[in-house]
């Protein structure tokens, strides 16, 4: 295939320049029934905001051009078939859960995956086998999976349909996956990849190995984050084990009927720069990267942590296009310089938790931006830093796991202040937003560990969701416990 | 035919100079730089389409920006210039015999290049055994100094395209640590009439403001600049530009200046009202 093609994006400009009449959806008509939309967005974008009709398909029954495009994709990404995805990578990830698992059966994931992961277990019921990730106590992060917790898992639930792996985590540790995939396919297991934070691994030199290149049947691909397209539009890749008819099916299942062309356009055309560029887009964003690491590191006071820190266990890789800054030295939580970058020096930064800020770095940055936020860093150490002593930096608890998600979030609750609720099993999740992990998932006993978690972090700024309740004082909790 | 060069001070403002011929247009990794030959102006540096300096009213801003921080503290000895790279604030530093060292970082070669082929009026003194030039980003060269120099000039471009971080909250606290405990910053502060230089101005206030002790403005009139009233920021530890001044002392040099002197010193502080209410609400 011809990877210079765009056949989506391609059709949408042939369509733009056919001056068609429109008689159908959107009301907006290019543009014209909404002029300050138009103003703001530009009549470019507005034209080519149009509803699927024949000459531009249906993505929820591909036969022409979007087909096409998927079919690129797949090639791109070395995967048998792939699907555009309009509702983010948490799209993506319901539906390699809801192909792989019916209500009742089990699946092994780690704890620290993303809400979209457990979601999909409270829509379709099935049964997590939690697998504790390692932890870094220096840097207070979970890590990837243990082969030998894998291997114990697998041994103890045999009759698992599915192991989902986080790779790589948003810190950018990875699992060794080619191990999870040689025992979850003698077990006859599928193995699912949250792939969220690495689209990169298929275009870019010497970085971790990706999902379909370690042989795995599903992955959830944000090509979002970091390969280029709009916000909200993503990829699901299925390998040579997966029926992608009955994947299409799932899909449909809970996918809107009025996709959104410009976002299934901006896939097209981001993976048609990942294509023909993607080496030379991740080997800048390695060498603005590597650059901020070492720059950050002679500060003193942070630790921008990279491969020295694999243990070939459950840091089997570490990904280097990831800045994941400790910032305990300096005595401040994570989410404190996240805020003080932002307040006082107009940075943002993808997300600070109690021990750790994490910036996104792409080719989009400049040498300039790079020297600003290492200045920002030198200035707020050298103004704001602390004693450390006494900071609580673990952002993972382990869970004990009474109800599955779906009887849990569905059963009746009551609603208690957080501080009363100790030994009570949580109804819903608590988590803080991003990374979107949750601290509490619908089932899991809510401990004093994590009555004390939530308090400290709500007082440090972390910004925490998830409850029925918008302040998350109260909480649901499973009744007759 | 009549060839003009023409600069938007808005969207509905302009103002033009007619050209006698174009001496130089080139493109660096960062700006666009043309030199043109004008009649009434002399020699006129433009980057990006934004005028940079004529030959006729460059001595207004150069001796602005160099002696006013000399006056008041004439023991300076080390001094650090960012950008620049047209020289003539350089020029002016070396004419004091007491100045040891000169640290110019510029990010465009090519702008100096073409300054001292040009125009040597303001490069003339690039060459002086004092000065080291480093072809670099401002903020990353000061943010690897301490307690290093009595002076900083910040001679830089508008706050957007490549002297963007140059009108950064932490390139002025780098400069703060970069300075002595007798130091001075003094920067290139925008105009505040038309009301998008108003803003730029506006924020560099509130963000030195908020760093250093002193943080006062003073201008100048700058014929060629948008609305030709230009202003600078003096900027210290605790030296006041006026309680501090030596005037005796400054005026026992003997230099010649053509708009400078330590009356003028004393008067530049006072500012007119709608500045002043400007500076407050920054």
């Amino acid at each position: 295939m011809d990877q210079n093609r765009a056949p989506l994006y391609e059709a949408l400009e042939k369509h733009r320049l056919d001056r068609v009449v429109h008689f159908d959806v959107p009301g907006h008509k290019g543009g014209r029934g909404n002029k300050e939309l138009t103003q703001f967005l530009g009549e470019r974008c507005l034209k080519v905001d149009v509803n699927s009709m024949k000459s531009l398909d249906n993505l929820n029954h591909p036969v022409s051009v979007i087909k096409e495009a998927q079919d690129l994709a797949a090639e791109a990404f070395g995967a048998k078939s792939c699907f555009f995805m309009v509702n983010g990578t948490t799209s993506a990830v319901q539906a390699m859960i809801m192909t792989a698992c019916k209500a009742g059966d089990k699946i092994i994931m780690p704890r620290n995956v993303h809400r979209s992961a457990i979601n999909a277990l409270v829509i379709c019921g099935a049964i997590p086998v939690y697998v504790n990730p390692g932890i870094n106590k220096r840097l207070g992060i979970a890590l990837g999976m243990s082969i030998a917790d894998i291997e114990k898992a697998v041994r103890e639930n045999p009759d698992a349909k599915a192991i989902l792996v986080n790779n790589p985590t948003y810190y950018g540790i990875c699992s060794d996956l080619k191990r999870i995939v040689e025992i979850a396919h003698k077990h006859n297991m599928l193995v699912l990849v949250d792939e969220a934070h690495g689209t990169h691994f298929y275009f870019g030199e010497n970085l971790p190995i990706s999902a379909m290149k370690a042989g795995a049947d599903m992955a959830a691909v944000s090509v979002h984050k970091t390969g280029g397209s709009l916000t909200q539009s993503s990829i699901l890749l299925c390998g040579e084990n997966v029926n992608s008819d009955y994947v299409r099916q799932i899909i449909s299942l809970t996918q809107t009927t009025s996709a959104s062309y410009l976002l299934l356009a901006s896939l097209d055309l981001a993976r048609k720069n990942l294509s023909l560029n993607g080496i030379e887009i991740f080997r800048k964003t390695v060498e603005l990267t590597e650059y901020a690491r070492s720059e950050i590191n002679k500060l003193g006071g942070y630790y921008a942590f990279s491969t020295e820190i694999i243990d070939n266990d459950a840091i089997y890789d570490f990904d280097i296009t990831k800045l994941s800054i400790n910032t305990r030295d300096i005595g401040l939580a994570g989410i404190e310089v996240y805020d003080i970058l932002r307040e006082e020096y107009g940075i943002q930064v993808e997300f600070g938790d109690l021990g750790n800020i994490l910036a996104i770095v792409s080719a989009g940055d400049r040498a300039m931006e790079i020297e600003r936020l290492v200045s920002a860093l030198y200035e707020i150490k050298r103004i704001y830093s602390k004693d450390p002593t006494g900071m609580y930096v673990h952002n993972y608890i382990e869970p004990e796991v009474v109800y599955t998600p779906q009887e849990a979030f569905y059963s009746r609750k009551k609603a208690l202040p957080i501080k009363e609720s100790q030994e009570m099993i949580s109804g819903e999740f608590v988590m803080a937003y991003p990374p979107g992990i949750p601290i509490l998932a619908p089932g899991e006993r809510i401990t004093e560990e994590i009555v004390n978690y939530i308090h400290y972090a709500k007082e440090k700024g972390i910004l925490l969701m998830g409850t029925e309740d918008m302040n998350v004082d109260n909480i649901n909790v499973v009744e007759g416990e | 035919m009549e060839l003009w060069y023409t600069e938007k001070h808005t969207e509905n403002a302009e103002f033009s100079i007619k050209v006698k011929k174009q001496l130089v247009s080139k493109k660096s990794e960062f700006q666009r730089i043309d030199i043109f030959e004008s009649y009434d102006f002399g020699k006129v540096l433009v980057i990006d389409g934004y005028l940079m300096l004529t030959e006729k009213d460059e001595f207004i801003y150069h001796e602005m920006i160099t002696h006013v921080p000399m006056a008041v503290n004439p023991e300076i000895k080390d001094v650090l210039v960012v950008g620049a790279g047209d020289g003539g604030t350089v020029r002016e530093l070396t004419r004091y015999e007491t100045i040891e060292n000169i640290d110019m970082v510029e990010i465009d070669r090519l702008v100096v290049d073409l300054c001292r082929e040009y125009i040597p009026q303001t490069s003339s003194k690039l060459d002086d055994d004092r000065v080291n030039i480093y072809y670099e980003d401002g903020l990353k060269f000061v943010r690897e100094k301490e307690n290093k120099y009595d002076l900083i000039i910040v001679d830089s471009t508008d706050p957007f395209g490549p002297g963007e971080d140059l009108f950064t909250k932490e390139f002025y606290g780098n400069c703060y640590k970069a300075l002595k405990e007798n130091g001075i910053l003094v920067n290139q502060h925008e105009s505040p009439y038309y009301p998008n230089d108003a803003v730029a101005m506006q924020r560099a206030h509130s963000k030195i403001k908020s760093i250093f002790p002193v943080a006062l403005v003073y201008q100048a009139h700058i014929p060629t600049y948008p609305s030709g009233h230009w202003l600078f920021g003096f900027a210290s530890k605790g030296l006041d530009p006026i309680a501090d001044l030596k005037e005796e002392e400054w005026n026992s040099l003997g230099l010649k200046t053509k708009y400078y002197n330590t009356d003028l010193h004393k008067g530049c502080f006072a500012i007119p009202n709608y500045v002043k209410e400007l500076l407050k609400n920054a």
